[in-house]
């Protein structure tokens, strides 16, 4: 312990992080929001489909459809994400050309996560009282209206709690993508510390992550809380404390 | 006019149908208020929901100004639902919308432009008497005022029926004579034909002209609400308009009133003489109270006409210290 704080392992540490810190964090930051926004591209309308093809939903799809639907996403949620990374190289190949780089890392990333955010959708749709569906059924308003005017806008602050998990979780996941080349604060961690016993700058940069982590999670549950207007005045202000 | 013929509705329930609605038949004239009143199950929330189809009746037909609703094409139907307004027990309004944007809803289902359709929803408001309330969110409410907005926003859309599923259930006495004062009162200067489904009398009384009685998802008596409720002529009727103490038809029961002076309030009679007697007795009317521990009152007793039984109860009251009691023979309710 006294011989990891001693000064010339600090001074390296703290050089290697001053140049690299910023180019990872932005890389981090970009390869995450990137993934986390595809992701969403592909998850947001299958969440949708999961909660309004249901037997008992506004515009029930065939059981053989939600079937293969639940499936597959059963499938991809169960594939350990450091093996899918593996697995989906020639699909980064074909789509990008190289499966190397950080850009190149949100595509397994994006695979993934949509999945994940199909459910963490589906989970906050759930929670739109039906009653409020089935007024909006009455006053003649159809699936489509329903969808984007009830239950996409009543469901908005649960969303946004669900799109902060999803960030977060899609971080933690890119920090595993140095392995196979990505950029970022994970690849910095592993490289020096995994590969050349480099711990302090691996505690560095993984302090960092935690930071985004922090960042990410308190804008998002502020964000959620101030858009949510079941919440009056007086239990935001209890609800922030 | 609302025509209601010969529906049924079946619900599967573990892999059996559960007839909910059979075979029921009902005419609602225009600008009428007709209410439906029926214990809980018996299928008056299924009755609202089948006159616009938010659930499809399993057979027969609901006609609306000669329109038969179940031979419409989806677009069709949703049209004709923006004729056929709806309020709920839990006001359904959307949380995260304000007020006036709640009212202004279905004008926007319906394509009417946002200026018009704001106009008119705080026209609305004013009628609702919340015209400062446009801003607020239904959070901020109590359920009085939310019934109110849902009740504008019902009205926004101009339509000719007004659906009311148990409206004023989620509300105090006070509160609910006022929104069913607003509702007169909408039917009156609107002409709206209102349909009123409720499990209490009161709101019957308070607003109606002509009711039906749902038992068992049949209906088992309809007319004016004066003929019906002053001389019911079936079980589930009478069950509805005395709730408290019908004169049981069964003629089997002799009445007496016992007279409680002073006993231990703690003793608990009735529940003894079950048990150690085996005897069921009927409350069925009551007015005790306890005062220092003590019980005062009377009570009136139905007990079994069987006359073992019968003169076992008596001689059983009778050994009670501090009750009196006599036989009523001319009881009427």
């Amino acid at each position: 312990m006294h011989s990891l704080l001693s000064s010339p392992q600090l001074a390296e540490a703290l050089d290697v992080l001053s140049r690299t810190a910023l180019t990872d964090i932005w890389e981090t930051f970009y390869s995450t929001v990137l993934a986390t926004f595809f992701a969403y591209v592909i998850g947001l309308p299958l969440g949708i489909l999961l909660v309004t093809g249901e037997k008992n939903g506004i515009r029930p799809l065939p059981g053989a459809v939600m079937q293969i639907l639940n499936v597959i996403i059963n499938l991809l949620r169960s594939v350990p994400f450091l093996i899918l990374m593996i697995m989906v190289i020639p699909l980064s190949r074909a789509i990008l050309g190289t499966s190397i780089g950080t850009l190149a890392t949100t595509i397994p990333l994006v695979v993934a996560a949509f999945p994940f955010v199909a459910r963490l959708v589906e989970s906050s749709l759930r929670e739109v009282d039906a009653g409020v569906i089935e007024a909006a059924l009455s006053m003649g308003a159809s699936p489509m209206q329903v969808v984007l005017k009830v239950i996409l806008p009543e469901s908005l602050p649960s969303l946004i709690s669900g799109a902060t998990i999803a960030l977060t979780t899609i971080l933690g996941y890119g920090a595993m993508a140095g392995i196979i080349g990505g950029g970022g604060l994970g690849r910095t961690a592993i490289n020096y510390g995994y590969y050349r016993y480099k711990y302090l700058i691996m505690l560095g940069a993984v302090v960092l992550l935690v930071i985004m982590v922090q960042i990410f999670q308190s804008v998002g549950t502020r964000l959620a809380i101030k858009c949510d207007k079941r919440i009056t005045q007086k239990t935001r202000r209890k609800r922030r404390s | 006019m609302i025509e209601i013929r010969d529906l049924s509705k079946d619900f599967p329930v573990d892999g059996e149908l559960f007839r909910a609605l059979d075979h029921v038949n009902i005419r609602i004239e225009d600008g009428s208020i007709f209410g439906v009143i029926g214990m809980s199950g018996a299928g008056k929330s299924t009755l609202v929901r089948c006159i616009n189809l938010l659930e499809r009746p399993t057979e027969g037909a609901v006609l609306i100004d000669g329109k038969d609703l179940t031979q419409m094409t989806p677009s069709e139907l949703r049209m004709q639902r923006r004729s056929i307004s709806m309020i709920f027990q839990q006001f359904n309004l959307l949380m995260q919308k304000t007020c006036l944007k709640n009212i202004c809803f279905p004008m926007e289902i319906a394509g009417v432009p946002g200026a018009k359709a704001k106009a008119r929803a705080q026209e609305l408001l004013e009628i609702v008497g919340l015209p400062d309330k446009a801003n607020a969110y239904p959070a901020q409410l109590s359920g009085g005022q939310k019934q109110r907005i849902a009740i504008a926003r019902a009205l926004a859309s101009d339509p000719k029926v007004l659906l009311c599923d148990e409206a004023t259930s989620a509300l105090d006495p006070n509160t609910t004579r006022a929104i069913l004062r607003l509702i007169k009162d909408i039917n009156r200067r609107m002409g709206i034909t209102v349909v009123v489904i409720t499990h209490e009398m009161a709101v019957i009384e308070e607003i109606c002209t002509e009711v039906a009685i749902l038992d068992g998802g049949k209906v088992v008596e309809t007319g004016s609400v004066e003929r019906v409720f002053s001389n019911p002529q079936t079980e589930a009727a009478r069950r509805l308009v005395y709730p408290d103490g019908v004169p049981s038809e069964d003629g089997g029961r002799k009445v007496i009133r016992i007279a409680f002076n002073g006993g231990t309030a703690e003793k608990p009679i009735i529940a003894s003489l079950a048990i150690d007697c085996g005897i069921k007795a009927n409350i069925m009317a009551a007015d005790t109270r306890s005062i220092d521990g003590k019980a005062f009152g009377t009570m009136l007793l139905g007990l079994p006409e069987d006359p073992a039984d019968y003169a076992k109860a008596i001689a059983y009251l009778k050994k009670q210290s501090n009750v009196e009691l006599e036989e009523v023979s001319d009881y009427h309710a």
